[in-house]
């Protein structure tokens, strides 16, 4: 139980970790029509949000920046590793959001690139001109089907997060993730929890130290940083959901009245 | 005499018709004149000064502002408005050149534009990679209502919007404030002091 619920508090990490966070609480996030997320428990997240903050200054910022100073090739490396290693959630919830044609695609960026690109180290695919790789999650399914966000939550340890987005999580444990079927269930020699542990907590750190002086950056500039992440990592999620990509641009300005009044004056 | 007329009212017809300035060349404009601030051997305050000079020139700093307060800046009265705006200003001046002066040298390439509507054109850039960070996509929302003059009103970097974010966090302090303007106020002055 407890091996379970360290893994999902992994996936949760890089879940929210790989989108930056936030809003207000009255932030209108729309599929089809406006739906407004709720910062149900603000007090308890501002709480929980401080915490991890000290958390991450003095430990997981440290690691990242330890990380940083390695050779690029190990670093390079690792980022390819792990980005090949989250086809394998990826490919189901391609199939679950009907998407079959790019299922197939990052089946076969996967399979090229653990054998000829060595375990993922090398991304050969890419090389071979292999379209652009969008990572998927049970999560933005959940949300792709329709499924609304439920409350803004902040996660001990993981960050930003919904409530959709924290279920979707669980589901990797439940079965959803193949790498974690093989590794923990899978009674092999030579995988073992521990290397599938590794390998998220890589993944986690390798995407901290990417985005080092971002983070440095908007805290320093924001009036609110709780607020700031809150409302980023909201629009992150909603464009994965969507999978808005440039030349839909506009739609982040859809039903925004705000403008228009401000137009007329 | 008629000819040198009708030369000289041809002229400026055709000169009024060109200073109607195209989104793309105003962005790479602007880009290019925040560069040259940034790659000058210059301390980090005179590079903030001088891309506090070119905001002032090329953003349109009201519109942001209005809209940032959100449904707040329907109960200000005239007074409260010309502070606001004041402090606004200094905060987001501040603000957007800090943001950028930690760069040194960024490369910008304007890659093509989309006309939304007569109001708006996004500009399409990227913000090129290098050893240290991957190539950032960032859209310019240019607000082109005056063809003649037009200005940034979002920056939206990788499909996040800039002041969608700002709004939501001016919101986030009025909702934890009781809707106090004074605290927001507060909030803008001590950042631009600090």
């Amino acid at each position: 139980m407890f091996k379970k619920l360290t893994i999902t508090i992994i996936y949760i990490f890089l879940l929210a970790f790989h989108a930056n966070a936030g809003s207000d609480g009255e932030l209108a996030l729309k599929k089809d029509q406006p739906e407004k997320i709720k910062d149900c428990f603000e007090n308890l997240n501002r709480a929980t949000f401080a915490f991890n903050q000290g958390l991450d200054k003095a430990l997981i910022k440290p690691i990242a920046k330890g990380y940083k100073n390695l050779p690029d090739p190990i670093q390079r490396g690792t980022s390819n590793a792990a980005r090949n290693l989250s086809n394998l959630i990826t490919i189901p919830n391609n199939i679950l959001q009907g998407d079959v044609k790019t299922a197939i695609i990052n089946t076969g960026r996967l399979v090229v690139n653990t054998t000829v690109g060595l375990l993922g180290t090398i991304d050969v695919a890419n090389k071979m001109g292999f379209p652009k790789y969008e990572k998927e999650d049970y999560g933005q399914t959940l949300g792709a089907w329709g499924v609304g966000p439920g409350c803004y939550l902040v996660l001990p340890v993981l960050g930003p997060s919904t409530i959709r987005d924290t279920a979707g999580s669980f589901v990797n444990v439940m079965g959803g993730d193949p790498g974690y079927n093989v590794s923990v269930h899978g009674n092999n020699e030579f995988l073992g929890e521990g290397v599938f542990i590794v390998s998220k907590a890589l993944s986690g750190i390798d995407f901290r130290s990417n985005n080092l002086d971002s983070f440095d950056n908007l805290e320093k500039n924001s009036i609110d940083f709780y607020a700031s992440l809150r409302s980023l990592y909201l629009q992150d999620r909603e464009n994965k959901i969507k999978n808005n990509q440039r030349g839909r641009i506009q739609v982040i300005y859809e039903d925004e009245e705000d403008w228009e009044e401000i137009d007329n004056k | 005499m008629k000819k040198f007329l009708i030369i000289v009212l041809f002229f400026n017809l055709s000169n009024t018709h060109a200073y109607s300035i195209e989104p793309q060349k105003f962005v790479q404009s602007t880009v290019n004149k925040a560069s040259q601030v940034l790659s000058k051997n210059i301390s980090k305050e005179e590079k903030m000064n001088g891309l506090k000079i070119i905001a002032k020139e090329t953003v349109d700093i009201t519109g942001i502002g209005f809209y940032s307060l959100g449904s707040a800046r329907k109960n200000l009265d005239d007074t409260q408005k010309r502070v606001y705006f004041d402090l606004f200003e200094k905060y987001f001046l501040k603000s957007f050149s800090s943001r950028l002066s930690e760069y040194t040298n960024p490369k910008i390439e304007v890659k093509g534009e989309k006309v939304l509507n007569r109001n708006y054109t996004i500009v399409n850039s990227v913000l090129v990679s290098t050893s240290e960070r991957p190539e950032v996509k960032i859209d310019w929302r240019i607000y082109t209502k005056n063809p003649d003059n037009p200005l940034i009103r979002d920056l939206i970097i990788e499909g996040l919007s800039l002041a969608r974010t700002q709004k939501e966090e001016f919101a986030s302090i009025l909702n934890s404030n009781d809707s106090d303007i004074k605290t927001l106020f507060k909030t803008l002055e001590n950042f631009a002091k600090n």
